[in-house]
């Protein structure tokens, strides 16, 4: 017995594994995590991927995902071993004492429900409340949680809300049935900026307001350390550091946890234009095939050579779409491309080759931008023959050459893209933009897709590539720490138009327009009390207007 | 190096069993293949050991011989509707605007006529010979595989490794051959052992009809027809070919399931 709500005592997960071309093997996932949470207590489970840090949020409801199966250890909730209660006794449990709050709002939403129904349902299956007092509960959360219309809200389907309300929902859901425990995974990681920084003022807030205890699992260490009263850094299934939030952000015990909360730490030295740029934009507006609205409204960017343009905007601001005319895959309605000194035909189809060359690209999904059935030889070696007509031992070589650039080691050459880790892939992708020795490369959200440390070996890995060949980069990403690190000049783009553009220096100080300030004021930063000083100064900002 | 599992090294065996047999029928029939060596429907014995046909021919030589043609032509129809509706089906994905729409609606217009009466049509104007079966048998199939080829192609075709290769300035036969075809395999192997024993029914129904194999050529369907009437008077030299048709659909459908768990599980998954 424990006085604490939560007691995971020396936890065991294991997991089949099934590796090409070998039978199945039992492999230990988390190896022995033992830590308490006691009433309206948060605590942060923190770590990359992998981790175990899901894994071990779900155990605290005895739930496995897919394959997975809790072999060791113990689970106390209340009192009570839930590992021993049998399938009957975690029936009662989930949806009752413990809940869940998941990644993808839109995915874990019925479609073909209306909010209301959804949200109340597992308070009145647990016959914790009647209908009218579960429904009323459920519009006092909707309030509480900041949604537009309380009254009226849980009418609505889930697609006739924003993602960011949606996210909302989901909490009051989870919190509907008067849980004791919350487990949010990864709540806020789908978001923009500007909207996460709502949903995460409004989950402190409705847990505060409701006492409850809360598990908050999260790759962002500036983003737990707003909510949690104690953080738990994991890696490969194992504790690295488990203490109380001020300890773990301003006095790091163990090496990995103060390289995490040295995190985007680049420095990077803003270069002059220069009188020529290799990219000229002018003047875009583009649409997509049967849709009769602009993505991109009138908009003229320079890149100059050597250097980097960040293209910075929220989902829907159309800076992907900016790189899909630039590369010709959508031709624009109106403005023109100049390339190298060269105007560019708006298609792909009209483009020489020596135009295709020198502008490469590199995606945002390592995983899927490199065919799977084909070798790191043979995805980096493919553009040496392709523009250079390079063959056999003469390619190889190059091959090599490049892989050490980017710091990998021939080892890889006959390895398949399933057999390297997600920084792997990305590296290799960038070995075979540079394989055509381009002038520029448009990175589309390169480094979204990776752990924060990964993310930063791959921008040093950028840099050091930008000083050694001389190539341009045009970098579209959400994330304004990256912008900082990298960036020469910048371009703010918002529903499609450039609001901001120049300078990284000039772009990145006052005075700022309305939404470079919101954006800029979004991003979260390592510090305790970060989120209280934003919220307040942005009440008085309103209050002032 | 590689484990079989036990279910595949059954399909494995027998197919093989079949195939060879296939291949070696005229060293392996004890008799001629259109030869009369008994009486009619004599039952089995050490001469015949599945004993004689309705005309007195040796009924193991028989079903060894009609094997050998039926799965010859099962063989090369396939063959053909793969190669067809698959390389059809990906360009269709690759191209995709008004080409894919003038394919997809064409495959759909031969496909809404029932199969079995487009070649019972075709044939009955056309001169039954085996290129003819053949030909006939894998274009009506094709339409089944275009669909699987195209619908595999269009989900590989948005993926950015694709959209990579078009960007370097890669032509459709780079795009189609090396860039979909490795990632489509898998599925069309599994859809290929199901289509192969399709085959092997439909050239059966049309020999059975007499649209198929022309006597005195021995294949399964033939076999069917020619016993038939013998089933009345309980002689099982008509469910013969039946039992083999079943024994070589169930072994060669055992094959193709551990061909994909293997070529899948290339990509690192089972599934």
């Amino acid at each position: 017995m424990s006085d604490a709500l939560l007691d995971v005592r020396d936890l065991k997960i294991g997991a089949t594994v099934y590796p090409p071309g070998e039978p199945p093997r039992e492999i230990e996932i988390v190896h022995g995590v033992s830590f308490t949470l006691e009433k309206g207590k948060v605590l942060g489970l923190i770590g990359e991927s992998g981790a175990g840090k899901s894994t071990i949020g779900l155990a605290a409801m005895g739930y496995g995902r897919g394959g997975v199966e809790l072999t060791g250890g113990e689970v106390w909730v209340n009192g009570r071993d839930i590992l021993k209660g049998g399938l009957k006794g975690l029936r009662k449990l989930r949806g009752a004492e413990v809940t869940y709050v998941a990644q993808s709002a839109a995915a874990a939403f019925n479609p073909a429900k209306k909010l209301m129904e959804q949200v109340t349902e597992a308070a009145i299956h647990h016959n914790r409340f009647s209908k009218s007092e579960a429904e009323a509960r459920a519009v006092a959360l909707f309030a509480k949680l900041g949604l537009p219309d309380p009254e009226t809200f849980g009418n609505r389907y889930p697609h006739q809300v924003s993602g960011g309300q949606l996210q909302r929902a989901m909490t009051a859901l989870a919190l509907c049935p008067q849980p004791d425990l919350v487990v949010f995974d990864e709540p806020t990681t789908a978001l923009d900026v500007t909207t996460q920084i709502d949903v995460l003022a409004a989950i402190k807030d409705a847990i505060r307001d409701t006492g409850v205890a809360a598990l908050y699992i999260t790759h962002d260490l500036a983003v737990v350390a707003q909510v949690s009263d104690d953080i738990m850094v994991l890696r490969n299934g194992d504790k690295v550091e488990y203490g109380p939030t001020d300890q773990i952000i301003n006095a790091p015990q163990e090496e990995y946890t103060r390289a995490l909360v040295s995190v985007r730490s680049i420095e990077h030295e803003e270069k002059q234009p220069t009188p020529e740029p290799v990219l000229r934009v002018s003047g875009i507006t583009a649409r997509y095939k049967g849709t009769d609205f602009d993505v991109l409204h009138d908009v003229s960017v320079d890149l100059h050579p050597g250097q980097t343009l960040a293209v910075v905007g929220e989902s829907g601001s159309g800076k992907s779409t900016l790189a899909r005319v630039i590369t010709g895959l959508l031709p624009p309605r109106a403005g023109e491309i100049e390339f190298a000194g060269r105007t560019l035909s708006p298609a792909l189809e009209g483009r020489a080759r020596e135009d295709l060359r020198e502008l490469q690209m590199i995606y945002q999904m390592a995983d899927v931008a490199m065919n799977p059935r084909q070798t790191v030889g043979t995805i980096i070696g493919r553009p040496l023959e392709f523009y250079f007509g390079l063959k056999g031992a003469e390619k190889r070589k190059r091959v090599k050459e490049l892989l050490d650039e980017i710091e990998m080691g021939d080892g890889f050459i006959d390895r398949y893209p399933a057999e390297l880790s997600g920084g792997q892939k990305q590296r290799v992708c960038i070995a075979r933009a540079l394989a055509a020795k381009p002038r520029m490369i448009i990175c589309d959200e390169v480094t979204s897709a990776l752990d924060p440390l990964v993310a930063d070996g791959i921008l040093k890995l950028l840099l050091d590539l930008q000083k050694i060949e001389g190539v341009a980069y045009l970098f579209i990403t959400h994330d304004l720490a990256t912008v900082r690190a990298i960036a020469d000049s910048i371009a703010v783009m918002y529903r499609g138009k450039v609001v901001r553009y120049g300078p990284k220096s000039q772009v990145l100080s006052p005075p700022f327009d309305d939404y470079t300030d919101l954006l800029l004021s979004s991003v979260p930063e390592m510090k305790l009390g970060w989120l209280e000083e934003v919220i307040a100064h942005r009440k008085m900002e309103s209050a002032g207007h | 190096m590689m484990r079989i599992p036990f279910a595949a090294a059954v399909g494995l065996t027998f197919t093989a069993l079949y195939f060879l047999a296939a291949i070696f029928a005229p060293l392996l029939a004890p008799y001629g293949m259109a030869e009369v060596v008994g009486d009619v429907w004599e039952p089995s014995s050490a001469e015949h050991w599945l004993g004689t046909d309705n005309i007195g021919r040796d009924l193991l030589t028989r079903l060894i011989y009609g094997g050998r043609t039926t799965i010859f032509i099962a063989t090369a129809a396939t063959v053909l509707s793969f190669t067809t509706g698959a390389i059809l089906g990906f360009l269709a994905a690759v191209l995709g605007g008004w080409a894919d729409q003038v394919m997809s609606r064409a495959v759909d217009l031969l496909m809404s006529i029932p199969t079995l009466i487009f070649a019972l049509v075709v044939l009955s104007v056309m001169p039954v010979t085996v290129p003819m079966l053949i030909l006939v048998m894998g274009l009506l199939d094709s339409t089944r595989v275009y669909r699987l080829a195209r619908a595999v192609a269009v989900d590989i075709n948005v993926m950015d490794f694709v959209e990579a290769a078009r960007l370097r300035g890669e032509g459709r036969g780079w795009v189609i051959f090396r860039e979909i075809l490795p990632n489509a395999l898998s599925p069309l192997v599994a859809e290929m052992g199901m289509r192969f024993i399709f085959m092997v029914l439909f050239v059966s129904t049309l020999s059975f009809l007499g649209l198929g194999v022309q006597p005195p050529s021995a294949d399964w369907g033939g076999i069917v027809k020619e016993n038939k009437d013998g089933i009345v008077y309980g002689i099982p030299a008509a469910l013969l070919p039946a039992v083999a048709i079943a024994t070589l659909a169930i072994s060669v459908n055992l094959v193709a399931d551990w061909v994909l768990n293997r070529t899948t599980s290339l990509k690192g998954g089972r599934g």
